[in-house]
């Protein structure tokens, strides 16, 4: 099991002992784990088990939350974000209700079981729909810190598990944190998640500002107006290439700027392997990243 | 207000013809719900005992609203401006916009999975009173969540759920074997009624039904 999503499982058994209005809405998957941990013994009619069936799932979390109760609802991204969207929008959103969901099998994470289990598309899906907070963390302490301030509140959050971990965490904050700063000639680096470390090592002899978002929506646009360090920016996100683009430009309406948008490409690739050879095939890994923006600064050059 | 007002409300709200039909078959099980059975109140739509009503099929609401105007919940003089930019009565109800509205409804297919986790929170609350109802149309059946929920509604023996179909036989491919035998295979009580008979509605919305989920079938005239 990932570290991540030990980490979730494991804070999510404890704050099922400590909050009585939380509940685990699961469709089989992850249930086993909350067997094995004492976690059903210990709330059998809190880790809800509703079976192969996604969008019941949605649904049956939405009718819990009409009830106060705050829903953990977790599965597969593919299966907790795409394949019942509707559910997502409309049961959630559209009703008022609060809930958090957490979902694991991040972009490529599952590279070798193929296109069925990946969902890159996962964040700007949710990102379409009003009222979301979406959250990727790069490290299990600030999927901890994350979980724990969305189990207590009555919002709706969207916490993405990855593989991928940055060796160190950063202490969580909603708001973008500013990692290492360069010079107005140089080149401010974005990066979400999982991505600081390769960012961190591709930019470590270049002139760059680099910022770090575990929290992705909403945006902060304030954070980066004030920590801007150079107008060539560089988007660096381990899901669909282009998915906070618009953001940015919002964000940087009033002020000169050219923007590089790495990521997830938009095209079916058809390879298994590991999800290291489907970071270089998207040019996601340090030396791709590095290869990018070296190319991207010469053109302004 | 008495039955015999109802259909004059409903002539009131203008620009869903299309869906009249779909208004006219819920009328009667409608009223005699928040008429006989469903214990709720005008004055305090957010008791938490009060029993839940979701209406999953949310089309052609005119007859639902009429009857939550009859019964007080609703503001008689918001009726003519159904549809309306300012309205709070659209095509598709808004629990955010209508008194006593539990669910926003409207796409199909999203009412009874809601309705099973409602009835499960309630018993995560150990509230003992409250009862869930949840009426879906026959021909939306035919969405696929409503069988996952269906399935599992059964196994979980939720006792304080009870589901109206309203079967106009507008199910485009129709229910061979009933539809009453579709929820029985999967440990329901069921029965099947005339749509239109007061006194069958409220005898088999008050069916003693514990430890299994209940269906009530009512049949109208067949749409169109």
């Amino acid at each position: 099991m990932s570290a991540m999503r030990d980490r979730f499982m494991r804070v999510t058994g404890a704050l099922l002992d400590e909050r009585p209005d939380l509940a685990v809405v699961l469709a089989d998957i992850g249930y086993g784990y909350f067997q094995d941990a004492g976690v059903v013994a210990r709330h059998p009619r809190r880790v809800l088990n509703v079976g192969i069936r996604e969008q019941l799932l949605v649904g049956f979390a939405a009718g819990l939350a009409m009830e106060g109760i705050r829903p953990i609802v977790h599965s597969y991204a593919p299966f907790l974000v795409e394949r019942p969207f509707e559910q997502v929008k409309l049961g959630f959103g559209h009703q008022g209700l609060g809930a958090v969901f957490v979902s694991v099998g991040a972009s490529y994470d599952a590279a070798a079981a193929g296109r069925t289990h990946q969902a890159p598309e996962d964040v700007a899906l949710m990102s379409t729909l009003p009222g979301w907070h979406v959250h990727v963390p790069g490290h299990p302490d600030e999927v901890e810190a994350i979980l724990r301030s969305a189990a207590g509140g009555r919002r709706l959050d969207y916490i993405r598990l990855a593989e991928s971990v940055n060796p160190e965490a950063v202490p969580y904050s909603s708001s973008l944190t500013p990692i290492r700063r360069g010079s107005a000639r140089g080149v401010t680096v974005i990066a979400a998640g999982p991505s600081l470390a390769p960012v961190l090592e591709a930019t470590a002899d270049l002139d760059a500002t680099v910022l770090y978002a575990s929290t992705v929506r909403p945006f902060d646009a304030d954070g980066l107006r004030r920590l801007l360090g150079a107008p060539e920016v560089v988007l660096v996100e381990p899901y669909l290439a282009g998915t906070s683009s618009a953001e940015i430009s919002a964000a940087l309406a009033d002020s000169p700027h050219r923007l590089l948008a790495l990521g997830v490409a938009r095209r079916e690739h058809r390879h298994y392997g590991s999800r290291q050879e489907h970071d270089r095939a998207h040019g996601l890994d340090a030396a791709g990243i590095r290869r990018s923006v070296t190319d991207f600064l010469a053109l302004a050059a | 207000m008495s039955y015999e007002d109802v259909p004059a409300l409903v002539t009131l709200m203008t620009g869903d013809e299309k869906h009249g039909g779909a208004a006219e078959s819920t009328l009667d099980v409608l009223w005699v719900l928040y008429d006989r059975v469903l214990r709720v109140d005008p004055d305090a739509p957010d008791d938490p005992d009060r029993d839940r009503f979701l209406l999953s099929k949310g089309h052609g609401p005119m007859a639902y609203y009429a009857v939550l105007a009859a019964r007080g919940f609703v503001p008689l003089d918001a009726l003519p401006t159904f549809g309306r930019y300012d309205s709070i009565l659209g095509q598709h109800p808004d629990r955010a916009l209508v008194p006593g509205v539990e669910l926003s409804s409207g796409s199909l297919g999203h009412g009874l999975p809601i309705a099973l986790g409602l009835a499960a929170g309630l018993d995560l609350e150990g509230r003992a009173g409250p009862r869930v109802f949840c009426l879906i149309g026959d021909a939306e059946l035919d969405e696929g969540s409503n069988h996952e929920a269906i399935a599992l509604a059964g196994r979980l023996g939720l006792s304080r759920l009870t589901v109206c179909v309203m079967d106009n036989r507008s199910a485009t491919h129709g229910w061979p074997g009933g539809i009453d035998e579709r929820f029985r295979l999967e440990g329901w009580t069921a029965a099947t009624i005339d749509g239109r008979d007061h006194d069958a509605i409220e005898a088999a919305f008050s069916t003693d039904h514990r430890g299994r989920p209940h269906v009530v079938v009512a049949e109208v005239e067949r749409k169109g």
